[in-house]
C-alpha cells in the first residue's frame, strides 16, 4: 500500500470529475423511455391511464387512455324510465351529484313543457351551488396533496362534511341525492335547514380564507404551479375546454350567467371570476374564488327564498312527448349538457351526454408536450377531471 | 415462525399472533368510482379516521399490503389489473368489496361493460353494501374483518386443513 500525496489526490479527483462529466454527456443523449402512469394512480383521480414517452426528464408525447370507468350510461338510459335515469346519472360526476341531475331534468321539462315553480327553482339552484362547493373543496385539497402538501386534503375532507351534512339533511342522500323531479323537487326543505346552511357557509368561507393563505400563499406551491401548463385562450376554446379551466385563461364565459336555463342565478348578485394567466396556479385560484362566490350565492338564495309549491302539476306516470331538447348548465367541472330525444315513450329514445371532463382532458396531449415529469402531475391535478365524467 | 410452519401452535400464541395481525392491517386502496371518495373520507377525514382501528393506509405497493379495498365499479377493462394486484399481494391477504358495484354490479347490472361483482375474479372476505356505503359502513366492514382474523388459525394452512371461520 503506497501513500498518496495531496497533489496526487487532487489529480485523481480531477480525473474523476472529468470522467463523471463524460458519463453525464453520454447520459444526456438518452434513448426514449416510456412511462406508464395509471390506470390506478393517486394523481389520476381514479382510473385514467397516461402513457408518456420521455426523453430524459422531458415528455415527448403523452397520450391519455380512457375507458377504465366506462359504464355505458347512454345505452343504459335507453332502457330506464325518466325518474330512473335521474338515479343513474347522479353517478357521472360523483362529487357534485345533484348538479348532474339538473340539466337532464331541465331538458325533460323542456320536452314536457312544464316549468318548475319559483320556489323549486331557487332551492334547486341552492343545492346546485352546494354540490359545487362539495366538489371543488376536494379539488382544493387534492391538488395541494399532489404537489406534496399533505395537510390540505385532511382539512378539505373535514370541512366538506359540513356541506355534505346539509345536502343530506335536505335530500336524504349524502352523496347521491336523487332529489330532482320533472316539474320540481321531491320535498320541501326541512325546518331549520336555512339557518344551519348559513352557518355551514360561514365555515366554508373561513375554509376558503384559510386555503388562500395556506396553499396559494405558499412559496413551494407557487413555484410548482406558476407558469406550468399554460393554456392560451384560443387553444383552450379550440379544444372545447369549459368551466374554470377556460375562465383561468381569461375567457369570461359562464353558463350560469350566459345560459338560458330556468335557474335562479339571474335573481342574485354575483360575479364571474377570471384570471388572465392560464397556468395551473390560475386554475386553482379561479376555483377557490368560485367556491367563495358560491357560498355568497347560497346565502342570497336562502335569504330571498320565495314561498309557494315545490312541484308543478305533472302526471304520475311520466310520458315525455316526442321531440328533442338540449339543456346545459355550468357544472362544477364545466359545461354539462344532455341532448334528449324522445319518441313519446316511458323511456328516452336516446340521451347524449356532453360532459365537461371529456373535453377538458382532451387537451392533455397538447399540454404535456415538452414539460418535465413532475409537472405532469401538476397539470393533471389542475385540469381537474373526474373519471366518471370522462368515460361515462 | 417455526411454530406456525410446523402446524402446531398453542392456542394462546395463536391468539396473540392474531391480535398482532388484526391491529396492523396495511390497507391498499383500489379506488375506482364514487366509493373511492367515501373511502377517502375514511382515510382522510378526521371525523372517521381509519387509523384508530389499526389500519394503515397508503402502502407503497400491493406487495406490502395485507388488505385491499375494491371500491367502485369494476369494468371489464379493469379486471386484468385487479387480478394482477391480487396476485402481487403476499399471503395472508384479505379483500373487502365496497359498494354495490363491486358486490354485484349495482345500478349497472345490465351494462355491457361492467363486471357484475368483483367476486367473479378474486375471493372476497367482506361485502360492504350501499351505493355508496357511508364511511361508517366501511369502518364496520373493517371491524368484521378483524373479527374474522381473530378467529383464524394461522397454522391451519401449514397443517393442510381447510381454513374454517366461525
Amino acid at each position: 500500500m503506497t501513500a498518496v500525496g495531496a497533489d496526487q489526490r487532487q489529480q485523481m479527483a480531477y480525473v474523476a470529475t472529468q470522467a463523471a462529466d463524460a458519463r453525464l454527456n453520454v447520459e444526456i443523449e438518452t434513448e426514449g423511455m416510456t412511462l406508464n402512469i395509471g390506470p390506478q394512480h393517486p394523481a389520476t383521480h381514479g382510473t385514467l391511464r397516461l402513457v408518456a414517452r420521455l426523453d430524459g426528464e422531458q415528455v415527448v408525447e403523452a397520450e391519455p387512455i380512457m375507458g377504465y370507468m366506462h359504464r355505458g350510461y347512454e345505452k343504459l338510459a335507453e332502457v330506464r324510465t325518466y325518474p330512473q335515469v335521474t338515479t343513474l346519472i347522479n353517478r357521472i360526476d360523483w362529487l357534485g351529484s345533484f348538479a348532474n341531475e339538473v340539466p337532464f331534468i331541465l331538458a325533460a321539462e323542456k320536452l314536457m313543457e312544464v316549468e318548475a315553480p319559483p320556489r323549486a327553482q331557487w332551492i334547486r339552484t341552492a343545492l346546485f351551488e352546494l354540490s359545487r362547493i362539495a366538489n371543488i373543496t376536494l379539488f382544493l385539497g387534492d391538488m395541494a396533496v399532489q404537489l406534496g402538501a399533505l395537510t390540505p386534503v385532511f382539512m378539505a375532507f373535514r370541512d366538506r362534511e359540513f356541506v355534505l351534512n346539509q345536502i343530506e339533511a335536505a335530500t336524504g342522500g349524502r352523496f347521491h341525492p336523487n332529489f330532482d323531479r320533472i316539474g320540481g323537487l321531491k320535498d320541501d326543505l326541512p325546518q331549520g335547514w336555512i339557518d344551519d346552511t348559513k352557518q355551514a357557509m360561514e365555515k366554508m368561507r373561513d375554509f376558503c380564507d384559510e386555503f388562500e393563505e395556506l396553499v396559494l400563499g405558499n412559496e413551494i406551491f407557487q413555484a410548482r404551479s406558476r407558469g406550468i401548463g399554460i393554456v392560451p385562450a384560443e387553444v383552450g376554446l379550440a379544444y372545447g375546454l369549459s368551466g374554470a379551466n377556460i375562465r383561468a385563461s381569461g375567457v369570461d364565459w359562464d353558463l350560469r350567467r350566459d345560459g338560458h336555463e330556468a335557474l335562479a342565478y339571474d335573481q342574485v348578485d354575483w360575479k364571474v371570476w377570471t384570471h388572465p394567466d392560464g397556468d395551473s396556479f390560475a386554475r386553482y385560484w379561479v376555483r377557490l374564488q368560485e367556491t367563495r362566490e358560491a357560498t355568497h350565492i347560497v346565502d342570497q338564495l336562502l335569504d330571498g327564498l320565495p314561498s309557494g309549491p315545490i312541484m308543478a302539476k305533472v302526471p304520475r306516470i311520466i310520458k315525455v312527448p316526442a321531440g328533442e331538447a338540449y339543456a346545459a348548465t355550468e357544472n362544477p367541472l364545466g359545461e354539462m349538457g344532455y341532448y334528449v330525444v324522445s319518441k313519446g315513450d316511458l323511456v328516452p329514445f336516446r340521451v347524449k351526454i356532453r360532459s365537461a371532463s371529456f373535453s377538458n382532458i382532451s387537451i392533455t396531449p397538447w399540454l404535456l408536450k415538452g414539460v418535465y415529469v413532475p409537472d405532469i402531475i401538476t397539470i393533471l391535478a389542475s385540469l381537474y377531471f373526474i373519471l366518471g365524467d370522462i368515460d361515462r | 415462525m417455526g411454530l406456525v410452519e410446523s402446524g402446531k401452535m398453542p392456542a394462546p400464541l395463536t391468539k396473540l399472533l392474531n391480535i398482532g395481525r388484526k391491529y396492523s392491517l396495511w390497507m391498499y386502496q383500489w379506488g375506482l368510482a364514487c366509493c373511492a371518495i367515501e373511502m377517502g373520507a375514511v382515510i382522510g377525514s378526521p371525523r372517521y379516521d381509519v387509523m384508530r382501528l389499526g389500519v394503515i393506509p397508503f402502502p407503497a405497493s400491493p406487495r406490502q399490503a395485507d388488505l385491499v379495498v375494491i371500491s367502485g365499479t369494476v369494468t371489464d377493462k379493469m379486471v386484468p389489473s385487479i387480478l394482477r394486484l391480487y396476485q402481487q399481494m403476499p399471503d395472508p391477504k384479505y379483500v373487502i368489496s365496497m359498494g354495490s358495484c363491486a358486490n354485484c354490479g349495482g345500478p349497472y347490472w345490465d351494462s355491457y361493460s361492467v363486471t357484475k361483482g368483483v367476486d367473479q375474479i378474486i375471493p372476497v372476505d367482506v361485502y360492504v353494501p350501499g351505493c355508496p356505503p357511508r364511511p361508517e359502513a366501511l369502518l364496520e366492514g373493517i371491524v368484521l374483518l378483524q373479527e374474522r382474523i381473530m378467529n383464524e388459525d394461522p397454522a391451519a394452512r401449514w397443517r393442510g386443513d381447510p381454513i374454517v371461520v366461525d
